[in-house]
């Protein structure tokens, strides 16, 4: 790297003026053009569907030639209608999951991120485990700890516990939250290392001097400078949670009230030809999800990009 | 130490289990007393269509990859380096779009999809997954490459290389290492991605490894897949593992830039 660094630098620069003059127009066209084909496929692939099955969630699902024009009927019937208890009870159950598995990931991923941030002894083992959780396919993970909770399974047996825990509505929850907040706590606690690792040494040292104890130190000074990367972290989790589909959808295929919105647009995709129904349905999906992120932006001003820019000093320093 | 429990007991007990008989399988002792490679031999056995399933899964999530990875080091040289309006708003749109939910597009694609033919075909389990992987791939080489030394392409420029010129001789090679850690991050999130597979793929001949994992049958027809499915679970996540493993430190920096699974 450092004889290239050398080639490049080696005969003196003749031509500073030039550069500055030209760059900043060619550079606009250049990137037009190096950003559209990314731009153009995402609009395809993305943008496509999305308009398309708003489009077919205004007409009717009749078998025949021509479907008729119903407007917002399908919405109407998905949010009020008969069947409105599917609808309100699958986005309950995501909202319940993405709630309590990211509150558990975020208290979990801070405290081990903390301890990590403190270990100097093994500290490469710590990050080595910490990634196996992650690599882990998350439909492995579903079936690994499916019969983990088996009646005579692992857990049952070491708790001495007699549960069904894929047999009634709240066993089969938390063993939801309990598989979820393994495989991604150490995930946040990642993110929120790379936080963590901002913070100045001197800082500490300072407080410590000014007789500010360890209490005093952590919520005084890693709270407030560690919380636009613990924002940041809770907002990927929440938007992701809000996705969730594997592991319900191994666990119980969905039963017991742990059908997700996800798992409940799936299944109206393929087993049911409601294709208005099923358009409806991932509209409203996509907008309780972006409503959510846009909240979520607002209230508590994350800001995403800025905190890039800040994993970016990290990166340099490190 | 509590951390590596945490994080490794239940991989320990997915590698115990898959090393147990049928017959030991559920007596739940924490070191197997008879341990046995049957279960590896069932794995790869007729009924389970498991090599078929890695097959796909490879062709899939390496399609995926390279394809993401084309199109996403072009626009992420241009947010990392290039002076544009609008850059803040493109690099925002891209990670908005990385969370974007992926039922959202799941009913019409599957339905224009069945219209074409294409259900239980590679491409159209590919196609999907560009729409999370290639946003991922933009928003974590926009970061390697900001954080690599600019002096160096200023100096190609000055000594009269045009953009593109200083991208590829001088950019590039520097590169490398950041887009192998993007390609390993893309792989492994195109490699797991179950979802869409579970809806697209409905027979063996294009299912991934995740769901032929998620419908094995076990040693025998009637036994309890548990065994099987945990030696395919190691099988599957071994390597990945490894991986990992050798590239931790840049994994978590990547991870970390681009905040995404």
């Amino acid at each position: 790297m450092s004889i290239r660094h050398e080639e490049i630098q080696a005969p003196p620069s003749r031509t500073r003026r030039i550069k500055a003059s030209t760059s900043r127009h060619s550079d606009g066209r250049l990137a037009f053009w190096l950003i559209l084909p990314a731009i153009v496929i995402l609009t395809i692939i993305m943008g496509y569907p999305v308009v398309s099955s708003i489009v077919r969630s205004l007409f009717g699902d009749t078998l025949g030639e021509a479907v008729p024009f119903v407007g917002l009927a399908n919405y109407i019937d998905v949010l009020f209608g008969n069947d409105s208890g599917t609808f309100w009870g699958s986005a309950g159950t995501t909202y319940f999951f993405a709630v309590v598995t990211v509150s558990l990931e975020t208290l979990i991923g801070l405290a081990m991120a903390l301890i990590m941030n403190k270990a100097f002894r093994g500290r490469g083992l710590l990050r080595a485990s910490v990634l196996v959780p992650w690599a882990i396919p998350t439909a492995v993970t579903a079936v690994l700890w499916k019969w983990s909770f088996d009646p005579v399974g692992i857990i049952n047996s070491l708790t001495g516990a007699h549960i069904v825990w894929t047999g009634s509505e709240w066993p089969s929850k938390i063993a939801i939250v309990i598989a979820d907040t393994w495989k991604t706590a150490p995930f946040v606690a990642l993110l929120i290392l790379a936080g963590l690792q901002v913070i100045p040494d001197d800082v500490y040292e300072a407080a410590k001097i000014d007789g500010a104890n360890a209490m005093q130190r952590f919520r005084l000074i890693t709270l407030p400078l560690v919380r636009p990367a613990l924002l940041v972290a809770i907002l990927f989790r929440v938007l992701d949670a809000l996705r969730m589909y594997d592991l319900p959808a191994i666990f119980t295929h969905g039963a017991n009230d742990t059908t997700t919105l996800s798992i409940l647009v799936v299944q109206s995709t393929l087993s049911q030809l409601k294709p208005g129904v099923g358009g409806a349905l991932s509209t409203l999906t996509f907008l309780f999800i972006f409503i959510t992120a846009f909240a979520f932006v607002k209230v508590l001003g994350v800001d995403a990009v800025g905190a890039d820019e800040k994993t970016k000093t990290k990166e340099v320093t490190t | 130490m509590l951390v590596v429990l945490f994080c490794l007991l239940p991989f320990y007990w997915m590698l115990v289990s898959s090393l147990k008989s049928p017959g030991d399988i559920l007596d739940n002792q924490l070191i197997p007393t008879r341990p046995t490679m049957m279960n590896y031999g069932a794995v790869f056995s007729d009924q389970n269509t498991f090599a078929l399933a890695l097959k796909n899964s490879l062709f899939i999530a390496g399609s995926v990859t390279l394809i993401a990875l084309l199109f996403g080091i072009f626009a992420s040289y241009a947010l990392a380096r290039l002076n544009f309006k609008a850059k803040n708003i493109v690099l925002a749109t891209f990670l908005a779009t990385s969370m974007f939910p992926g039922v959202a597009i799941l009913t019409p694609l599957f339905q224009l999809f069945a219209d074409m033919g294409w259900i239980d075909t590679y491409q159209a389990m590919i196609i999907p997954d560009i729409s999370f992987s290639l946003p991922l791939g933009v928003w974590i080489l926009t970061s390697f490459f900001r954080a690599m030394p600019w002096e160096l392409e200023a100096a190609a420029r000055v000594d009269g290389c045009t953009p593109l010129q200083a991208f590829r001789q001088v950019i590039l090679p520097l590169a490398v290492p950041g887009v192998f850690t993007t390609a390993i991050l893309i792989f492994i999130s195109a490699w797991n991605e179950f979802m869409i597979a579970n809806s697209i793929s409905q027979t063996p001949a294009s299912q991934p490894v995740t769901v032929a994992i998620a419908q094995f049958t076990g040693v025998s027809q009637y036994d309890q897949p548990f065994g099987t499915q945990m030696a395919a679970g190691v099988i599957v996540t071994v390597p990945l593992i490894i991986v990992v493993l050798i590239f931790q430190r840049r994994i978590v920096s990547g991870l970390t830039a681009g905040g995404v699974k």
